[in-house]
Order: C-alpha cells, then structure tokens, then sequence
C-alpha cells in the first residue's frame, strides 16, 4: 500500500504536494472506501440474513420485497433512517448525546483493521493483533455508558449503567479465553495464528485438546455478552427498560446503534473462525494463481465466520434473556473459574505433549460429527411430527 | 421520601448520600400491555415499591349500560376484555337472562360454550406468548399466535368478528354453527393438542425461562385469598377453586374436566412459573371442553324468544362466570324499565393489580416484568 502511494508521489501524480498530506489523504480515502464498499453491505446482508433466520423459525415471511429475497431490506431501512429527524432532547448532554453513536461504531469498525480475510487481505497484521481486539471492543462500551447516561432519561442509564458491567465483567473471562491460543502459538498476530492451525479439522485449535475446545464456547458465549446478544441483550432489554441506552434516539444515529450491533456480531464470527476454525487456511497445492487462491481463502472464510453468526442467531431466536444477576453470577462463578482451568490445562497439556497429541484430535473431530448427526436426527423427527402445512415454502 | 404514605430510606455504610429513584413505568411501556402505569421506586435494579396507577383506559362502559338498554349493551361488554370477549358476552346475557326469568334453549347453550372456550385458548396463548416475549424470548410469541390465528378464524365462521364478537344474545346466541362447523373445529383441535406438548419443549421447560421465573414473586393462599386473586392467578398458587365446577352454570356440570393447580413443581409454589404453567395446562382443559360439547350438541333452537324491548321485573340479578383471567361478576339493577337502573362488572384483572405492590418489593425490575405477565394483566379489564 505504502509503496503504491509512493510510486504515485514519485510520477507527480499529486502535483507536488508533501507526502506528509498525501498519506492522511489517502488513509482517509482508503478507510472511506473500506467503510462504504465493504462493512456497511456486509452489515446490510448480516441484518437481512439475520431477519430471514429469525422469521423461518418464527414460521413467517420475513423482508422479501426490496430487491431480490428482500436482499436490499437493509438500504431501504438507511434511507428511512437517514430521512427521519435527528432529534435531541432538550435536557440531554448534548455533546455526549451526539458523539456516542460514533464511539460504538467506531470500536467495531478498527477491529476490521487486524481481521485478516485471506493470507493476503489484511489492512494491518499488527504483532499484538488479538490484544489490540479485546482493546478496542471495550470502547463500544464507553459508547453505550455515554449514550444511557446522555440521554438523561432513567431507562436510558439503567441501560448504560447494565452494559458498563455487563462488558467490563465479560472482558475477564474472553480474555481468559483467548489466552490458551495465545500459550499454543506464543504469538499474538492474527495472521500468526491462522498460520499456526490447518487447513483439515484436526488442525485447528478447537479440537486441538478438550480446553481449547472449552475454551472455544467459553469465548463464544462471553462475545455474545460483551455485543449485547440474546441471552444477555440485558442493556437494551426492550420489555423491560423499553430500548435501553437507545431508548431517546433517532434517525441516523439510531440506526447507527443497529450498524454496530450487528457488525460487532459479524466481528465476533470472524475472530472465532481466526482463533479455533483455522480462519482461511485450505488445502494448497491445486493452484497458483494467487488471485484464485485468496477468493478461495475468503470464501472459507466468510463461510467459518457466518456459521458463527448464525449460530448467534438462532440462538437469539430460541433463548430468553437472563437477568441482572443470573448473568453475574455466569460471569464470576462459572466462566472465569473454567477460563483458569482452560489456561492451566492447556499449559499442561502443552508440557505432556509439546506437538500436540496425535490422537485426540481426530477423536475430538468424530465425537463431534456424532454429535451433528444425533442433533440432525432429533431435527428431523420434530420435522415429521409437526404438521408440514406449518411450515413456509424456504423461497417465499 | 414518601410516595402514597410509603416511607423508605436508602442507607449505605459509607455515608455516601444516595436517593431512590422514580420511574414511571407506563402508560406507554412496552410490557404493560395496554395503558397501565406504575409508579416505580428503585434502588437501583432492586425495587422498593410498584404502585400501580390506573385509569388510563377508563371508559364508562357500566354507566354506558344505563343509556343503552339491555340489548343495546351486548356490543360493549366485548369491550370490558377484548382478549376473551366470549365470556363477557356471556356474563351479561346470563344476567340479563337472570334478572328476566329467560330460558336458554339447550343448543344455544352449547354454543356458547363452544364459543367460549375457543375464546379461552384464544386468551391463554395470547397471554403464555406475550409472558414469554417478556422475559425476552420472541420465537414462542410468534408460535403462540400462529395458532391464535387458526382460533380467531374459527370465532369468525361462528359469529363474523375476530376480536369483538357480539355473538351471544339474551336468550341464546345471535347465529347457529356454520355447516361443517364440528369438522373444521375438530380438526383444528387435532392439530392443536400435540403443539402445546412442542410449546412445552420449546420454552416452558427452557432452563433460562425456568430460572426466570421460579421463586419469584410467590403468592400464598391465604394471600391470594385475601387479595381477591381469582381465575389462574388463584390456582396457581395451589388453591382449587374454578366457577365453572364450584359454582355451575350453563351446561358445564355435565361436562367432564379437570381444574389444573399450580404445584411448585420448579421452586415454591404460587410463584410465577405456576401461574404460567395453569395456563397451559388450562389450553388441554378447554380444548377436552370443546371437543365432549361437540359430541353432545342437541338438535333445536339457539335463541329463545325475547321481547325486543326487555324490561325485567323490579329487582337486582347476579351471575358469575369463569372468564380467562378468573372469576367475572355481573351485577345488574333492574327499575322495571327497559334500561337498567345500574350495572357492576367485577373482573380479575382488577384486583389482580392490588396484589402488585406487595409483591413487588425487593424485587429486581425485571421480575416485574415477570410478575405482571405472570398475573395476565389486560388493562382495559382494569379499568372498564
């Protein structure tokens, strides 16, 4: 990239300009295109993908008129939002009010920086890429606190005031998640780590030993706290605290709220796909063409990451949510005691056997298998019980 | 500070000034259901008190009695609870009935317990769904309703209405059944009964639900007793106590089902996941209701002959009956005239809501949520 601009400062194509001006310019103008031309559609797609899930188990339609299978639900909601009025109350802090939408889109937008896509597509593989991670998503709850207490509206800071706790808790325990990965590959580099796993099953951390594989969920279930999903929307909790630190917006900044939501949700996906799934590692050898074989990475990329998110998605659909205390006491009393007992056992796994057992792997993999099949099976009887006139036709 | 004679202190061990904060919940919050508001001090997430306040839906509907006539007012009792107008329609027909001296013939009777009963499961999903969109779970409410539908389009074959019915008449029901009316309810009923068993699967016994709801904001009998719970509400807390078998009406002594009890079967018993679980199970009772009327339904008339301007003799009528949220009374005054001297609606709802402050202290805010669900609260019954 540097040397790109370069090469352009170097053929006059700025005109002369110093290139302390060129790089912030085009930084600017890079970030603006990674924004518009990749997040914002990628965001668009996770909500409408998100509303077509919901709505099959819900037996209903769902969006499917704007665009084909309601595709394009997502411009049209923008447009709408951009169009209403932006109203700030009259007793809300006006400079936080407005800023804080920003924050929260903000600390899931620079987690995009180290999320790297295919071996070569990564904006930045920084050497402390998972710490950085865990850094920036705390910002989005800078962002929810500023919004509730803003707002100056009761519902609103009880929101923010159950979203500073619930993140900052949940900070613990994923971070403790993280870390016998970390132990594995000794390297905190995204890219590091990906390269550390395999293309095959076997290979990747989550079946590397039954901590990892611990871990793996442990980790899983605290993202979904720290991105206020179902079980723990606790912050926004609508039936009870109407629509939390988002109950006073509107307009653009509302929907800026719904941007971060489920683009966190999507950031969640993909650092479980880069920590356990073996991010965008597939079989080498069957081409040379490098611009084949990062599309491929990608694809098996996005596909790892989405399984994630769908996963977050169903669940949203089947679960209720918990309350104040109960996710408490998930966070102290069960999922930090096991974070330690992951980091341990890996530790001691990782002395017993320095490669990594050859065995337990492959075992890991099948029991797993198993588990699909059995869960596929029970899918299947459910589906012959009911009545099939109860359910739609998949492409309505 | 003091709220309606309440007095309470927040006193912390640091000395650290802190003060309890107002929050009103409602008229406009999304789980009140309808216009309720309360007037909410907390700690925090702790509670300290829930007053209910109530009025917001107030529309004279007994005064409007005394201006209609007795016929007239059939259209307005739909309005007293909308979520099961059947039973109101039928309380205000049998008061009437009762105040003049009017004999039902037998198939009108049938009818109306056929209509009544749908209308009891319509009530009961709508209300075990929205109990559950509370907690926070959306794919059960969806369900719910799927199969609220199929009831409501069954109600509108009967009487053209989905909501607001006005099918019954002083002297039997305005319409006889459709043709092909057993078969389509039966097979409704056939695909019903396995769906609450798949309901129970998908949320009732959910570990999350469960953990919401058990132990919270438990009622005794005695308690329940005192504060006038009725309907699910006062089985739920253990006590068997149902109109419809205690104190007979219409054709039900001759009908065979149970009265569902809570039993704390998940925590203590009377708390909210018993008032819950009656209602579920009280879905089974209704749907064995309609099925054993439409095996027994005579042949004849479905409405006796009644004066077009009804004037009961001097003297005063009243009728209970088991609506969907418990016990219905109708009082009714009657001058001689064609329009009653003063009518009295006593609905559950109503004093299900003078129970909310006792049991919300100490409570976090979200198991207020719980609570008020759990109490099926439907505000225009509150308020009338």
């Amino acid at each position: 990239m540097q040397s790109f601009i370069d090469g352009l400062i170097a053929s006059g194509a700025f005109g002369g300009l110093p290139a302390e001006a060129v790089y912030p310019a085009m930084m600017f103008l890079f970030a603006s295109l990674v924004v518009f031309g990749f997040v914002l559609p990628l965001v668009t797609i996770t909500i409408w993908l998100e509303r077509r899930v919901w709505s099959r188990i819900q037996s209903r339609v769902g969006p499917n008129r704007v665009g084909p299978q309601g595709v394009l639900q997502g411009l049209a909601d923008g447009v709408k939002n951009i169009l209403k009025e932006d109203v700030v109350p009259d007793a809300a802090d006006r400079p936080l009010f407005v800023f804080a939408p920003y924050l929260l889109v903000w600390g899931f937008l620079a987690t995009f920086v180290v999320i790297p896509f295919s071996s070569a597509l990564v904006i930045a593989d920084l050497n402390v890429g998972i710490l950085y991670i865990v850094a920036i998503v705390a910002l989005s709850a800078v962002g929810v606190l500023m919004a509730g207490w803003a707002s100056n509206n009761k519902w609103s800071l009880l929101g923010g005031i159950r979203s500073a706790a619930q993140v900052v808790s949940y900070e613990i325990p994923a971070g403790l998640a993280l870390l016998p990965v970390v132990l594995l590959t000794g390297t905190l580099s995204t890219q590091g780590i990906i390269q550390a796993q395999g293309w095959a099953p076997w290979d990747w951390f989550l079946f590397h030993s039954p901590f990892t594989f611990i871990a793996a969920f442990a980790f899983y279930i605290s993202a979904l706290a720290e991105t206020n999903r179902t079980p723990f929307d606790i912050p926004e909790a609508e039936s009870e605290l109407v629509a939390g630190f988002a109950t006073e917006y509107s307009g653009f900044r509302f929907a800026l709220f719904f941007l971060a939501e489920w683009g966190s949700l999507y950031v969640t996906g993909a650092i479980m796909a880069v920590l356990f799934l073996g991010g965008w590692q597939i079989p080498t050898g069957w081409t040379n063409n490098t611009v084949v074989l990062n599309i491929a990475q990608l694809t098996v990329f996005f596909l790892k990451a989405y399984f994630w998110v769908f996963l977050a998605m169903w669940i949203r659909a089947t679960l209720p949510r918990i309350r104040v205390d109960q996710m408490m006491s998930l966070c102290w009393k069960y999922l930090v005691p096991l974070g330690f007992v992951n980091l341990v056992g890996t530790a001691v796994w990782m002395v017993i056997w320095p490669e990594g057992n050859a065995f337990v792997p492959y075992l890991m993999v099948v029991g797993t298998l198993a588990l699909i099949v059995i869960f596929f099976r029970r899918v299947l009887y459910h589906l012959r019980r009911a009545k099939p006139e109860l359910y739609f036709n998949p492409a309505i | 500070m003091s709220l309606a004679g309440y007095e309470f202190e927040v006193q912390r061990d640091d000395g650290l000034a802190t003060e309890e904060m107002t929050l009103n919940m409602g008229p406009q919050h999304p789980s009140t259901h309808g216009v309720l508001r309360f007037v909410v001090k907390a700690d925090g997430e702790i509670m300290r008190t829930a007053l209910p306040d109530i009025g917001y839906l107030h529309r004279s509907i007994e005064k409007i009695s005394e201006k209609v006539g007795y016929h007239g007012f059939m259209p307005y009792t739909d309005r007293v609870d909308y979520v099961s107008a059947m039973q109101c329609n039928q309380g205000w027909a049998m008061v009437c009935e009762r105040a003049a001296g009017i004999e039902v013939p037998r198939r009108g009777e049938f009818c109306r317990i056929i209509a009544c009963e749908l209308g009891r499961i319509a009530s009961h999903l709508l209300s075990v769904g929205t109990m559950v969109m509370d907690i926070g779970g959306m794919t059960p409410f969806t369900h719910a309703i799927r199969e609220r539908e199929k009831v409501n389009n069954l109600l509108e074959d009967l009487c053209g209405a989905r909501l607001t019915f006005n099918y019954m008449r002083i002297g039997g029901v305005a319409w006889d059944l459709p043709p092909g009316y057993a078969e389509q309810v039966t097979a409704f009923l056939d695909q019903f009964e396995p769906l609450i068993a798949e309901y129970n699967d998908l949320i009732s016994y959910n570990k999350i639900y469960v953990e919401r709801l058990a132990n919270v904001a438990a009622v005794s009998k005695e308690e329940a007793i005192n504060y006038n719970l009725v309907g699910p509400n006062l089985r739920g807390c253990g006590f068997q106590y149902d109109v419809r078998r205690d104190e007979p009406y219409s054709i039900y002594p001759e009908l065979d089902f149970d009265v569902p009890v809570g039993t704390g079967e998940v925590g203590t018993l009377g708390d909210c996941f018993d008032r819950y679980i009656v209602r579920i199970k009280e879905l089974k009772e209704s749907c064995k209701i309609v099925r054993q009327c439409l095996d027994m339904i005579p042949d004849g008339p479905v409405l006796a002959r009644v004066a077009k301007k009804l004037k009961p003799p001097v003297g005063d009528a009243h009728v209970r009956v088991e609506a969907s949220r418990g016990d219905m009374g109708w009082y009714v005054v009657s001058d001689g005239s064609e329009f009653p001297y003063r009518t009295k609606i006593r609905t559950g709802s109503f004093s299900a809501m003078s129970i909310v402050d006792k049991l919300s202290r100490g409570i976090m805010i979200a198991d207020l949520i719980a609570l008020i669900a759990s109490l099926d609260v439907v505000a225009p019954e509150v308020d009338r």
